[in-house]
């Protein structure tokens, strides 16, 4: 959604054109070969914040401290709102009419393009940490080379998302060591939770014809280009948390990008989707 | 007929009687979230920045604005949504900030936003950091963080160990 709209004025699509018209200049929104790939790539970005933050607001009413629960319920805020821009972007790429709204609410699973490892259940506190932790490493590289990118609409969502996954990262780090270098219990859970979650994220890393067309045209770096920058801070931060890293593959379960999910997202959605499928564009 | 339309100016000044929802005691121009002011033909375009992506008052000010300029006769009015550049809490005014401490907000220390790097997590996670957060009600500078996030997006809990209140501190973003 470029601009909100004009309460007065009826005449909403001519008032969305004037907005859109008032950003910056971006040649890759014009270009229709490229339309499909970069519609997918930016569904990708604005579904793995979609995804993860409502995973993390599940937290919210049943964190076991205060404090924690309130960080959960902001953490999940600030991917709702990330989720709102690139969602938003690629319905102004897409150029069907679609808002951010339909993309999140009348999509079906297989058109939802999130890694499987942000739809898995959270299980315990141990599990949604440490996932939140292997996920906000990899997002803060991506974001990081982002805020280059050639197309200045990605490169402005980017700019404004990394300050708050900056805290996000410096938080689930924190967490992490504290957790992992804790009582006997909280090091087990962690462990497990880690162990639990490795098959999962080769994803992140795997290169296929999105990628690559959006690479080629300099929007997004080359999801192998991230990896050595993860691995640095993950074995960083597992070394100090005295968690070992598995030595088995993990690219395992993967397909998420392309729209194979698990079973948990068909719960999700369900319940994500539920008010708007039941009650079409009920709004407040 | 040519109707005279408000300067650019004068709507600033409007504009500076706009409470933030959340913290009332500052206004949207004093947070610097009004990024531009300007006149497209006879429409007046109103360039607002979020504070944080997902932060619930977004939808909230741009009413406020909208209300207090029909209020002067605006009618035909844009509010934009601008990101770039992303808001910091460096533009929250000198005035702002001796408004939100004694409102009990401790302002942001500038310089010490997140940059993402565990390197510092040693400091952080025994609370010794340079950083001192004084104590709004008191002044002290014994103050210990409870927690990152506070009430609102926007916001860390800390503690002063000296007179025990529990109090804000607006990060520095
Ligand atoms: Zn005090």
């Amino acid at each position: 959604m470029p601009s909100l709209p004009d309460m007065t004025t009826p005449d909403v699509v001519a008032l969305a054109e004037r907005a859109a018209a008032s950003q910056p200049h971006d040649p890759h929104l014009e270009d229709v070969d490229l339309r499909p790939a970069f519609f997918d790539w930016l569904c990708r970005m604005g579904d793995n914040t979609l995804i993860l933050g409502h995973r993390i607001s599940e937290w919210c009413g049943h964190g076991p401290v205060l404090e924690e629960d309130i960080a959960l319920a902001n953490t999940a805020l600030d991917l709702i709102g990330h989720t709102q821009m690139w969602l938003g972007l690629a319905a102004e790429v897409e150029g069907e009419g679609r808002t951010a709204d339909d993309l999140a609410f009348l999509r079906d699973a297989m058109r939802f393009r999130n890694l499987q490892l942000l739809e898995l259940p959270n299980r315990d506190m141990a599990v949604t940490l440490m996932r939140e932790f292997l996920f906000d490493a990899w997002h803060f590289e991506m974001l990081t080379a982002l805020c280059g990118s050639q197309s200045p609409r990605v490169a402005e969502i980017a700019a404004k998302a990394l300050k708050e996954v900056s805290y996000h990262l410096e938080r689930s780090s924190d967490l992490i060591v504290r957790l992992g270098d804790g009582s006997e219990e909280s090091h087990r859970r962690m462990q497990d939770a880690l162990d639990r979650l490795w098959p999962y994220l080769g994803e992140m890393f795997v290169e296929d014809a999105v990628d690559k067309a959006v690479a080629e045209a300099g929007i997004a770096p080359r999801p192998a280009d991230l990896r050595g920058a993860w691995e640095q801070t993950v074995n960083e931060v597992l070394e100090e948390a005295t968690l070992a890293s598995p030595d088995t593959r993990m690219d395992v379960h993967q397909g998420g990008k392309q729209g194979r999910h698990t079973e948990h997202l068909g719960y999700i959605l369900a319940e994500m989707q539920f008010l708007q499928r039941a009650y079409p564009g009920a709004s407040w | 007929m040519a109707e005279t339309l408000p300067s650019v100016e004068q709507v600033w000044v409007w504009l500076g009687d706009v409470p933030d929802p959340e913290i009332p005691v500052v206004s949207v121009t004093e947070l610097g979230i009004v990024r531009d002011v300007r006149w497209d033909d006879d429409t007046l375009v109103v360039a607002v920045t979020p504070t944080y992506s997902g932060c619930p008052a977004t939808a909230v000010i741009d009413l406020a604005i909208e209300a207090r300029l029909r209020e002067q006769g605006i009618t035909r009015l844009r509010i934009e949504r601008r990101l770039s550049p992303p808001w910091t809490t460096d533009w929250i005014t000198k005035g702002a900030r001796e408004k939100l401490r004694a409102y009990g907000i401790a302002p942001p220390v500038d310089g010490t936003a997140s940059d993402g790097r565990t390197a510092a997590r040693a400091a952080r996670m025994t609370g010794r950091t340079n950083l001192v957060i004084a104590c709004p009600r008191c002044g002290s500078s014994h103050t210990e963080r409870i927690s990152q996030f506070g009430s609102t997006p926007c916001k860390a809990s800390y503690r002063c160990t000296d007179c025990l209140e529990p109090f804000d501190y607006f990060k520095c973003h």
